[in-house]
């Protein structure tokens, strides 16, 4: 009777191992599952480099991801462009990723065209679009950006532009965000970018959970700080909200808390899944020396 | 019951789940898309926004919402079994994105990066308003990359394949060049010059005792790790435990990649199901 047990467990369709995921995963989502952040060193060392920054300063942000890795990067994004808006700094958005304009006219579509109608496309905020080349382009931009930038997204001459006027390269920014999913990313952005004028660029990132452990070595002389995953997004979001918004925040500033109830209950079953194959093979194994 | 009596049974109950959830949601969020008006732009619209009477259901944005909820299930049906629907599904995506991939190859670097180099007035009149009519002086340099891109393009030719030889050599050449320097400078000697740090962590109060502990416990961990790939002297005694040390930390690192794996899979997961209940069934938690 137990070894039938153990020998139809060790059988098991795997269609049922992806439907309990399905449901770990759906359950939290439908009864509204969250967690309070606390939030690590990490991402307070983010927060403080942004909060550093003055009115009028300088901000690239690199939208490097597509929706493939929109789970974990949109709530990045969304909490950097709000956090950028709040403190008014001048944000200089662009993309090393084909799929990344998208990500790009969303992030400002959610936070600046919603909340914050008074901030004047060129003067507040532009979009530089995608440029090809991969790392190429950081290395060409951190000396000229005039070199590969001669236009924005829109096809408007950079030089008509007021809030590019006086920008002659990349170490002209006050701080430079990369929200990365891959190649082109945040590793390029510290190889080409801040290795090389490791005084003139201040550089902090938020990742997809499959890079960020290849990039925590970086951390802190060549990154500031550092956001892991959707953990990362939820506890930055924790920060910016905490601080700038009164009340009830709206939903697309809640994303990555929000995830976080679904991922704690999928790390469970991951955890008993894990064991339970493990105590299964063992259980195998021993009864068939036995 | 065959099989496929189970799936048509199952198909046509959430298709009639989701057009009854559209009819006869109260609030009518579901299945449509609502958008307001912000600076000439149209932007997603929210529920303050339509009891202020400045939303409007977005017909073309509602049925892009209906396609993605079925694509999304589509592909979702491939977890049971592989099935004609996931096959459509993944035959669009390859498609569809294999048609942006070129239109943003020739939009974005074709035309800007050389055809408005070499043609500056012509590419200004026809497709970039914002572009300089004057010809730069290195402008016509850009012929080389010209000729180089029409030399790739005679691997399509069989009996003149071996031109494409030459450009690939180029792109290789300056590619591993390029490369090279940037991972001995932020990769080899910055990593290097990171791992300087003290073993004893000293402050005003006295010694930090955590951070001294894991200052050495990196410091352990590294030279552990290089002498498992030591393979110069035989991982015999000390040595051999020191390797054994460096695996176990390897294996921890390996871990710790596979849970921030594993976390970006599940948000991934997470997402289309907030988009299928929420924006699409407008279902939400009470």
């Amino acid at each position: 009777m137990k070894q039938s047990i153990i020998n139809k467990l060790a059988n098991l369709d795997r269609r049922w191992v992806f439907l309990s995921m399905l449901l770990a995963v759906a359950i939290p989502i439908l009864l509204g599952l969250e967690f309070p952040e606390t939030p690590t060193q990490q991402a307070i060392n983010v927060f403080d480099e942004v909060e550093r920054l003055k009115e009028g300063d300088r901000v690239l942000l690199a939208l490097d991801y597509d929706p493939s890795s929109e789970g974990e990067l949109s709530p990045m994004a969304t909490s950097f462009v709000l956090h950028c808006a709040k403190k008014k700094v001048k944000m200089y958005f662009l993309t090393l990723y084909p799929g990344g304009p998208p990500m790009i006219q969303q992030a400002i579509q959610r936070v600046i065209l919603t909340d914050f109608p008074n901030l004047v496309y060129g003067e507040d905020y532009v979009d530089l679009g995608y440029k090809p080349g991969y790392e190429g382009v950081v290395k060409v931009i951190i000396t000229n950006l005039r070199e590969l930038y001669t236009t924005d997204a829109r096809g408007t001459n950079i030089d008509q532009i007021p809030m590019c006027q006086g920008v002659e390269s990349i170490q002209d920014m006050d701080l430079l965000i990369a929200v990365s999913a891959g190649y082109p990313g945040c590793k390029e952005w510290v190889q080409y970018a801040k290795t090389p004028f490791p005084d003139k660029i201040n550089l902090v990132a938020g990742v997809t959970g499959v890079q960020a452990p290849y990039l925590y070595p970086y951390v802190p002389k060549q990154l500031i700080g550092l956001l892991g995953a959707i953990k990362g997004a939820a506890e930055y979001e924790t920060l910016v909200v905490g601080k700038y918004i009164e009340g009830e925040p709206k939903a697309a500033y809640q994303e990555g808390r929000r995830r976080m109830g679904p991922q704690l209950v999928a790390h469970l079953l991951m955890i008993f899944l894990i064991l339970a194959g493990n105590t299964l093979y063992f259980l195998q194994s021993s009864r068939t020396k036995s | 019951m065959t099989e496929r009596t189970v799936w048509t049974i199952l198909i046509l109950a959430m298709i009639a789940m989701a057009v009854s959830r559209t009819f006869l949601d109260p609030s009518q969020s579901a299945g449509r898309e609502y958008v307001k008006q912000v600076d000439g732009n149209w932007v997603k619209a929210d529920m303050i926004d339509r009891k202020a009477g400045i939303a409007q259901v977005s017909y073309d944005r509602s049925v892009g919402l209906w396609i993605a909820a079925a694509f999304t299930l589509c592909i979702f049906s491939f977890m049971y079994r592989d099935n004609p629907f996931y096959k459509v599904a993944e035959s669009t995506v390859v498609g569809v994105s294999a048609a942006y991939y070129m239109v943003v190859g020739l939009w974005t670097t074709l035309v800007p990066n050389l055809l408005a180099k070499l043609m500056p007035g012509l590419i200004q009149q026809w497709a970039m308003p914002g572009l300089s009519p004057e010809l730069e002086p290195t402008g016509i340099y850009y012929i080389v990359p010209l000729i180089l891109g029409i030399m790739l393009l005679m691997r399509l030719v069989p009996s003149m394949s071996w031109i494409s030889l030459w450009p690939l050599a180029f792109i290789i050449g300056t590619t591993a060049g390029l490369r090279m320097i940037a991972y001995l400078e932020a990769d080899f000697l910055s990593q290097i010059e990171n791992s300087f740090i003290p073993l004893i962590v000293f402050t005003e109060t006295g010694i930090d005792y955590w951070q001294s502990f894991q200052n050495t416990f990196m410091i352990v961990s590294i030279l552990s790790c290089l002498v498992y790939f030591f393979f110069s002297i035989e991982h015999k005694g000390a040595v051999a435990g020191v390797s054994k040390f460096g695996i176990w930390i390897l294996m921890m690192t390996f871990g710790a990649m596979f849970g921030m794996t594993v976390m970006g899979r599940i948000a991934l997961l997470a997402i289309r199901l907030e988009f299928l209940f929420r924006e699409w069934m407008n279902i939400r938690p009470y």
